[in-house]
């Protein structure tokens, strides 16, 4: 009903607003045509012409009044009297351009620091991936926690012969594929570049649906086993930097390491992969692995995702169970050889499980998630305190205001009409927040990516604008301006005429009611204000734990060399045995260089390896374990890690001798117990290349950060380098050096002069622990502008408060001062005012603070946070608004009382 | 005055609408067509009649259309919409319900 009556009045609406010029013709036209045909009627009937027309003007009883009285009945349209609005909200702005910088800056930034952390929430964590039908796909994994053989990073959830297992017995989807991911180096000898490859299974692109920019995508008959160096595909980004976009490319000749492989095509630029933040390069079907390694036939050797697309009648709970119910066959059939009984019966009792995958996988997601999300409150919180001092501050603006609406009101506006004009004002100053905060959002997004990339592994999001930013940030702004002009808007508008007059510089105490709202917005600002300084200060101080922790060993002046061998690897083992020992004596020849030591495990760079065992000679029944690390006998010297009893590894403790192992102090601690660590032995558990060994213990150095930085110091063995069981060449290098600069490349040239098939990286210890502390550097840094930037904001929100009821009471204090109070009562009693404030802000935030303490303990690093931690905040605080309230008191207690009522 | 003092408020409404139900019909033709059918007993003034034509067109129950007249020269042509008719139909309702009930009053015997 209301529409079809619309569907014929919007448009005259739409015309009488915006054609004005032809409606007016037609109404004029419309009156002339009647005037006209009425003369022509009665001069039918007799009269002469001028009669005629008079008679005919007579009874339309005056064109112009007609006119006026057709326009009437348009009215006012409500989009019409919003331009109206509108202009006179640009013309009350434009007036106190002060006033209208400080609020959209304001609200610019807040708004955009908004955005910005909803925009990479949003690409991270609320994303699907970019193919069709997401919410089809499921990823297969080992339900539980999985610590069993060697995995390979981030979301290495299965190994090759699983993956045949479920490729070939599943009936839950109806496609599986299987992917992972690998840093090769493609190109040509000096061209050679770190590439991020991904191995995909022929069924990945059929699966996902995704057609090819150029060529063809890979198919199943790509992918068999004995493969070979066949066909890859390469992503669009990547065909643009090295192939220059050519359609030539299909059919080109690609060097992945030391094969060659023939491009087919091209992916589409909006396919980035299943990993959210990470990009890759090539496809290289998975059978290829079969080039460098025995990986698809490695039993424990988990290095693939696997994901799945649902059949149309399955859910993932149905598929969940099927998968469930076909583990024992899987596992059992897949059971590695040459693990101890005990390690075998915990692989037989793995179950394979599925999960929603419509997400994607996302190591950022797990690393950052949380942070990003406490950001984003973090943000808001600083946005409302905004909010809070632009109320303020219109508030203020009401005392000149109150004049202006009294005479609208009196003149006959409604209170809805002025209600809506004032609300208007503040929207007009949200949205051109909002629209300025757009670009802050895309630079601050940018920045804190940038700030969270490490350089060898870019994370890469497509950080465009994006029309889910934009309407982020136009609700957050009709929020605020609701929030920050309603409330005053009401507390105008109920203002009536006489009690303005009335008032006009003339009341002796305040209005307070209105201060009461004022008061209020002072104490939300400050118990805010307390959570946020809370926040920072935990922050702030679980960084410093962070960087100050003891890693046990000197970071300074350290580098991990590693080498990838582009040419050599038609050598013999031994042959490449004995070129390793010439490079690493070339790495110590060089300039600068103090020290240098292979070792299987490079420090704090996240891998990890653990070795189960038994002692053998102590009366410890238990089977336990620890980390190994098989190092250069110089690795101890090269770290700087202090002997603390016996001998350390030597030169001579090779293969031929009597197998030996240097502990740690933890290992002391925690495996022997306390127990007399020279002379012990004990015999490890068999896994796949490293048979039961017996090892005796000779020596005992001080403890080292493994892994991670969180993971403190944990139990390690040193085995000798030349007592590995399982012999590898390209052992990364830890060197030590002089701190002179250009050490890094002259390494580069001495190996490049051994060989110059070799590719050489080297990595500065010293910045690798420095990325591991990102999210914590991150938070540090923002949790701790956040909490200076409310402590601030809530300031200047009590000096305008405070400045605000100073001068609605210039005339008490005139008088008391007149009476003979002194300074100091005029500033007490400002002041004991303040403090009621002060002290309810704090009253309300100190609970607050102790959630917010629980609710980021799991992000903090180092022990946990006391109470004095927001008793310490609340002090600073109260110093804080002592100073922003005692400045305008003390301004209140100097003025001239003789001259305060002689104004008058 | 723009309203004739003779019409009961919101009559004249009536009398346009069920003129246009007839045909789509020009203002100066809707004034000629009210004389006639009311044998010149009801005097609508012709400037009251425009303000009231434009009423009924912002309400959505007529609508306005630019034709050629009989003397060939464009004029404003009214119709009839659909919600227009129904609102004619509840009118001519309203209307029957109250001359009937003014009858049933006038007709009362006296004494």
């Amino acid at each position: 009903m209301w529409f079809e009556r619309w569907r014929h009045v919007l448009p005259l609406k739409l015309r009488s607003l915006f054609r004005r010029d032809a409606v007016e013709r037609e109404l004029d036209d419309e009156l002339q045509y009647h005037i006209e045909r009425q003369i022509d009627a009665l001069v039918a009937g007799g009269m002469t012409a001028d009669a005629a027309r008079t008679a005919a003007l007579r009874a339309i009883g005056g064109v112009e009044v007609r006119k006026e009285e057709c326009r009437d009945t348009r009215g006012f349209s409500l989009i019409d009297m919003t331009v109206r609005d509108l202009r006179h909200a640009l013309r009350v702005l434009r007036r106190s351009p002060l006033f209208t910088a400080i609020a959209i800056g304001s609200l610019a930034v807040g708004i955009g620091a908004n955005a910005a952390l909803f925009q990479l929430i949003d690409l991270i964590q609320l994303r699907s991936v970019p193919v069709a039908s997401p919410h089809e796909l499921a990823e297969i994994k080992v339900k539980g926690s999985r610590a069993f053989g060697i995995s390979d990073g981030f979301n290495s959830e299965i190994t090759y012969p699983l993956w045949e297992q479920i490729r070939d017995h599943q009936q839950a989807f109806s496609g599986v594929f299987a992917w992972g991911v690998f840093r090769p180096f493609v190109g040509r000898g000096a061209e050679a570049q770190r590439a991020i490859a991904l191995w995909a299974s022929g069924s990945l692109f059929r699966v996902l649906g995704i057609a090819p920019e150029r060529g063809r995508l890979l198919v199943d008959s790509d992918d068999r086993r004995g493969c070979g160096a066949g066909a890859v595909v390469i992503s669009h980004a990547f065909w643009q930097r090295d192939f220059g976009g050519k359609d030539s490319v299909v059919g080109a000749r690609l060097q992945i390491l030391d094969q060659t492989f023939t491009v087919v095509g091209v992916t589409p630029a909006g396919f980035t992969g299943l990993e959210v933040g990470r990009s890759f390069d090539v496809v290289i079907p998975v059978c290829s692995a079969a080039l460098w390694g025995d990986a698809l036939d490695q039993r424990h050797y988990w290095w693939l995702t696997v994901m799945g697309r649902l059949k149309p009648s399955w859910t993932i709970a149905a598929a969940d169970a099927q998968l469930r119910g076909l583990s024992p066959g899987f596992f059992e059939a897949t059971v590695p050889s040459g693990y101890s009984a005990e390690s075998t019966k915990r692989y037989l009792g793995f179950v394979l499980g599925a999960v929603p995958a419509s997400r994607g996988v996302s190591g950022l997601r797990e690393d950052y998630g949380r942070s990003l999300w406490l950001l984003l409150v973090m943000t808001a919180l600083v946005l409302l305190i905004t909010c809070g001092n632009l109320a303020t501050l219109l508030l203020a603006r009401s005392r000149a205001r109150a004049r202006e609406i009294m005479v609208r009101i009196a003149i006959g506006a409604t209170t809805r009409r002025v209600l809506w004009q004032l609300l208007i004002e503040s929207l007009l100053i949200g949205f051109a927040g909002a629209a300025l905060s757009v670009p802050v959002a895309l630079l601050s997004s940018r920045a804190l990516v940038a700030f969270l990339s490490p350089d060898w592994n870019p994370i890469h999001l497509n950080l465009a604008l994006n029309w889910r930013v934009v309407t982020f940030a136009g609700s957050v702004a009709l929020v605020t301006s609701i929030l920050f002009g309603l409330l005053p808007s009401v507390r105008l508008s109920l203002v009536s005429p006489v009690s303005v007059l009335r008032r006009a510089g003339r009341g002796l105490t305040l209005d307070r009611t209105r201060a009461l709202f004022q008061r209020g917005l002072v104490v939300t600002q400050i118990a805010m204000s307390l959570v946020l300084v809370v926040s920072a200060v935990l922050f702030v101080r679980s960084f410093r734990n962070l960087i100050d922790v003891k890693i046990g060993f000197e970071p300074d002046n350290l580098l991990a060399v590693s080498f990838a061998d582009l040419a050599a690897s038609g050598l013999s083992l031994e042959r490449r045995m004995v070129f390793q020992q010439a490079l690493a004596d070339a790495i110590r020849m060089t300039p600068g260089v103090v020290a240098a030591a292979s070792s299987t495990h490079t420090p704090l760079n996240g891998a990890s390896w653990s070795q189960g065992f038994r002692f053998t000679s102590v009366a410890i029944d238990a089977r336990t374990g620890s980390k190994f690390s098989y190092v250069d006998p110089d690795y101890f010297e090269t770290m700087k890690i202090p002997l603390v009893a016996g001998r350390l590894l030597a030169s001579s403790d090779t293969t031929v001798r009597q197998r030996v192992i240097v502990v740690n102090e933890a290992f002391v601690r925690t495996q022997l117990q306390g127990r007399s660590p020279l002379g012990a032995t004990l015999r490890t558990f068999a896994e796949p290349g490293y048979p039961a060994t017996v090892y005796e213990i000779v020596g005992v150095v001080r403890d080292t950060m493994y892994a991670s930085l969180r993971g403190g110091m944990p139990a390690i063995a040193f085995v000798p380098m030349a007592q590995h069981p399982n012999p590898r060449a390209w052992t990364n290098v830890l060197v030590r050096t002089d701190g002179s600069i250009g050490v890094a490349d002259g390494i580069r040239r001495s190996v490049a002069r051994l060989s110059p098939g070799i590719v050489v990286q080297v990595g500065e210890i010293k910045r690798q622990i420095r990325e591991l502390s990102l999210a914590e550097r991150l938070m540090a840094w923002l949790a701790g502008a956040f909490g200076a930037l409310a402590t601030t904001l809530a300031g200047i929100g009590l000096y305008g408060l405070v400045a605000y009821l100073a001068a609605a009471r210039r005339h008490e204090i005139g008088i008391r001062l007149s009476l003979g109070s002194t300074r100091a009562q005029v500033i007490g009693l400002m002041m004991r005012d303040t403090a009621r404030l002060v002290v309810g802000g704090l009253a309300v935030g100190v609970p607050l603070s102790f959630l917010a303490m629980r609710s980021v303990n799991a992000l903090l690093f180092g022990p946990a946070p006391t109470a004095l931690t927001p008793a310490a905040a609340a002090v600073v605080l109260a110093g804080v608004t002592a100073v922003s309230a005692g400045i305008p008191a003390w301004r209140a207690s100097r003025l001239d009382p003789i001259a305060t009522l002689h104004m008058e | 005055m723009s309203r004739p003092a003779d019409l009961v408020q919101g009559t004249l409404d009536l009398l346009i609408l069920k003129i246009l139900a007839l045909e789509p019909q020009h203002g100066w033709a809707i004034s000629q067509r009210l004389k006639q059918v009311s044998r010149d007993v009801l005097q609508v003034s012709d400037g009251s009649l425009y303000p009231a034509l434009h009423k009924l067109e912002q309400q959505g129950w007529i609508k306005a259309e630019w034709k050629p007249s009989e003397n060939n020269r464009k004029a404003k042509f009214y119709s009839l919409t659909r919600i227009g008719r129904r609102q004619l139909e509840r009118e001519m309702a309203d209307w029957q319900r109250l001359s009937s009930a003014i009858s049933l009053v006038v007709q009362l015997p006296e004494g």
